[in-house]
């Protein structure tokens, strides 16, 4: 008993990690790909200002951001080797596709911020900046959605069956997209409440409000191919009480979220849209049980419990020094608007209440 | 046709080969950033605080280059060994995710000290930057670690049946291989070592042309000290990692000195050309008995060559041992270099006004890096053909997928393309530094109390 809550302890923080990546480094994703409608002078005047904006957002925190997806991989690795081994095997061109678009965005976006003196080389950075902000989470989605879709256990006779197949399915594509536009939708939400500036905050108002219908849009297809292209996960949201349960939860938040940006409630919205995206997270980890990975088990994935006990022990202490160092971070770039604006929504919304 | 085994290698190492030069640079550059920052603090001199900016924009570039390329190996790990991945996960997983607290914290505290001049009070960003510089080197320590496990495998059984599994695992008893401790202070004087001499000699270029700039004396005397106390130290960390390996790992100290044969009194042989046919070293200066002084501190004693073992378990004895040498030149040529600045200053109190000095520093400064790879490559190259020594080979761990002459290339390309735009961008950063700048801080300050 001590051994599987160790496992299922050790499970939940892989997901918990997964989700502060989505949440931070995803909407980091999205700011880039809305740099892709902030160009020049043919979209509107306030391009300049909305990629000063972007640039701003994310500079301080990209990196520290982009660790999440290293501690998913080492805890996954360290804590379930054979789990790491299969994905890394049957998903390898995917992931590498999508480790491309890591590595090139990331370089571009350094890149980009060192040529800020109105440089010739500044808009080519740019567009690569945007373009694998684009391509980068589609290629991490789809490798998400073949391993929620059960396929990586399947015959591997050929090059196709072994490599392909898993990935090249409608599922794991329309993953690809939802993921897509999650990020997108959460990064336009976060980046209203960055600036202070109405004309600025209304612009990401109405990019965040087509984002988020199409992220409920492609939610939809999502869960109509799950039937076929994630089977058992679709059992088992369909076919207990509290499968159904979490996707309404997953639906009203995301469906909030919507709504607090129609009524200007930014912080709600942005609660709401943080709030989907872990409820979507955590109801398909909760879907996969008793699978880590389709089909290992999750009883049968774990290292020793030697290993998981010395790796809890190392998460623990890493958590110590983590959290408030992230919430240093965060207090330094973000932490004064925010409070700022909860105090200025309370007031607005004071006279109406 | 490339095999797919030697694609996966050269994939392997072409992305620590290019990961390696960025992290050196991420352990280095923090701890000199945060100097000129504490000298600006300390004596109020306005240009160190100029350096410290200019340090860290130039350390922002690299640092993202080196997070993303640190990613791609992360997951290289499982793209291109998963076999070994599965093996080992559970012995060595644990250094990587203690090394992933270590990055994060990096990254947090980088990105309040570069973004963060205004926004925190001085004392505060400098403790940022020794932060990122402890960090930075913490990482080293993990990862170079579980290197070391590799070489020297420890924290575990093997089961009986074949091929056989890790039972009985303890990854803290992993953790204490006997490679780790001098591998990782050989690894971390390095990057301090290679980064140092690297900066130095190029604001010693700057001097020689421009001599009374106090922005480049002070970034000179800064690097200096950081690139030539461990340059320095550094021999002796790579004499007691000969003697461990020695001791440990005979056969790849054979590849290392290019011993074919089992010898007493076995000499020392500088350069030569390995013949793997005739089982010889052509062409090369022997110093008799050498070898074995080295090692045993007596000319007549045997040294195990790899004859030793069968020709199946042999590591590729050319490149293995010019990696050996070039390294060895390399760091013997720094510690001179460095030597030298040191008894000159010990002498005069003065670095900049010798220029044989400064030229000597000019053309050691690409030296360090040039060890750095070389010694990368005797590591891992003298351990083949096993992944991890005696225990699993490199042919077991490959992954199934065919085909991976094409990530090679793809990756190859794109790090080539990163490689060139960071060197461009670095030279210009750099041949934008500050012009003459004279030393007149102190009467300035002087002035500013009076009219205060």
């Amino acid at each position: 008993m001590t051994a599987l809550s160790l496992e299922f302890l050790l499970a939940a923080i892989v997901l918990v990690s997964l989700i502060f990546y989505a949440l931070t480094g995803g909407a980091d994703y999205g700011a880039g790909v809305w740099t892709l409608f902030a160009r020049g002078a043919s979209s509107n005047s306030w391009g300049p200002a909305q990629r000063r904006l972007i640039g701003d957002a994310i500079g301080p925190i990209w990196e520290a951001n982009h660790v999440w997806l290293i501690l998913v991989v080492v805890v996954l690795f360290t804590a379930f080797p054979p789990v790491f081994s299969l994905i890394t095997t049957r998903l390898h061109i995917p992931l590498t596709l999508a480790l491309i678009g890591v590595v090139l965005r990331g370089a571009t976006f350094a890149f980009r911020s060192y040529h800020v003196p109105k440089q010739a080389a500044y808009p080519g950075w740019e567009t690569i900046f945007a373009l694998t902000s684009l391509f980068t989470p589609l290629w991490l989605g789809v490798s998400l959605g073949a391993i929620a879709s059960g396929a990586l256990g399947s015959e591997a006779d050929t090059f196709y069956a072994g490599f392909m197949r898993p990935w090249l399915a409608p599922f794991p594509f329309a993953v690809g997209l939802l993921a897509l536009a999650l990020f997108a939708f959460l990064a336009a939400v976060y980046l209203i409440l960055d600036t202070k500036e109405p004309p600025l905050q209304e612009i990401f108002r109405r990019r965040a409000l087509p984002a988020g219908w199409t992220a409920v849009g492609l939610g939809v297809i999502v869960f109509m191919l799950a039937k076929r292209g994630a089977p058992h996960i679709y059992a088992n949201l369909t076919g207990t009480a509290w499968g159904w349960g979490l996707l309404a939860l997953t639906a009203l938040l995301i469906l909030g979220a919507i709504g607090a940006l129609w009524r200007r409630r930014y912080v709600a919205a942005r609660l709401a849209s943080a709030g989907s995206v872990t409820a979507l997270l955590g109801t398909w980890a909760l879907a996969q049980l008793p699978y880590l990975v389709e089909p290992i088990l999750l009883a049968d994935a774990a290292a020793p419990p030697l290993t998981l006990r010395w790796l809890l022990a190392a998460l623990a202490l890493g958590a110590v020094i983590l959290f408030p160092s992230l919430y240093y971070l965060f207090l330094i770039f973000k932490g004064r608007t925010i409070l700022q604006d909860v105090a200025a929504e309370e007031r607005r919304a004071k006279p109406r209440g | 046709m490339l095999s797919d085994l030697l694609a996966a290698r050269m994939q392997m190492a072409m992305s620590l080969a290019f990961h390696i030069v960025f992290a050196a640079v991420g352990i280095a550059m923090p701890l000199m950033m945060a100097l000129a920052e504490w000298h600006w603090l300390r004596r109020k001199e306005e240009i160190a605080l100029t350096l410290a900016k200019r340090w860290a924009q130039g350390t922002a570039i690299l640092f993202a280059v080196g997070a993303v390329s640190g990613t791609v190996l992360s997951f290289e790990l499982g793209l291109l060994w998963p076999s070994f991945m599965e093996w080992a996960g559970g012995i060595i997983g644990l250094l990587f995710a203690l090394e992933g607290f270590a990055f994060f914290t990096e990254a947090i505290f980088l990105g309040i000290y570069l973004y963060g001049w205004t926004r925190v009070p001085p004392y505060a960003h400098l403790a940022a930057g020794v932060v990122v510089a402890a960090s930075g080197a913490a990482s080293a320590v993990f990862v170079v670690t579980a290197n070391a496990w590799m070489n020297t495998p420890t924290g575990f059984l093997l089961s009986a049946d074949l091929p056989p599994r890790p039972i009985q695992i303890d990854p803290i008893a992993a953790m204490r291989n006997p490679a780790a401790l001098w591998q990782v202070v050989h690894m971390l004087l390095a990057a301090y070592a290679a980064t140092g001499l690297l900066v130095a000699g190029i604001h010693a270029f700057l001097l020689l042309r421009d001599p009374r700039n106090r922005f480049h004396q002070l970034a000179f005397s800064i690097s200096l000290l950081v690139g030539g106390v461990p340059a320095l130290l550094q021999p002796l960390t790579g004499d007691l990692l000969t003697r461990m390996v020695a001791e440990h790992q005979p056969v790849k100290l054979a590849a290392f000195e290019g011993l074919f044969q089992t010898e007493q009194g076995a000499a020392f042989r500088l350069g030569g050309i390995a013949d793997m046919e005739a089982g010889e070293m052509r062409y090369a200066l022997e110093i008799p008995g050498g070898l074995s002084l080295l090692l045993h501190f007596d000319p007549d004693a045997t040294v195990q060559g790899l004859d030793a073992v069968p020709l199946d378990q042999w590591p590729p004895v050319g490149i293995v041992h010019l990696a050996f040498q070039a390294m060895v030149a390399s760091g013997v040529a720094m510690a001179a270099v460095s030597l030298w600045a040191g008894s000159r200053w010990w002498r005069r109190r003065s670095l900049y006004e010798s220029r044989p000095l400064l030229w000597a520093i000019v053309l050691a400064s690409p030296l360090g890096f040039l060890a750095i790879e070389a010694g990368w490559t005797v590591t891992e190259v003298g351990r083949q053909p096993w992944i991890i020594q005696g225990v699993m080979r490199t042919a077991a761990a490959v992954t199934p997928m065919p085909g991976l002459i094409v990530p090679l290339i793809t990756m190859t390309a794109l790090y080539l393309f990163l490689s060139a735009v960071v060197l461009w961008l670095l030279f210009r950063h750099i041949a934008a530094s500050p012009q003459t700048v004279r030393r007149p801080p102190v009467i300035r300050l002087e002035r500013r109390r009076k009219a205060a």
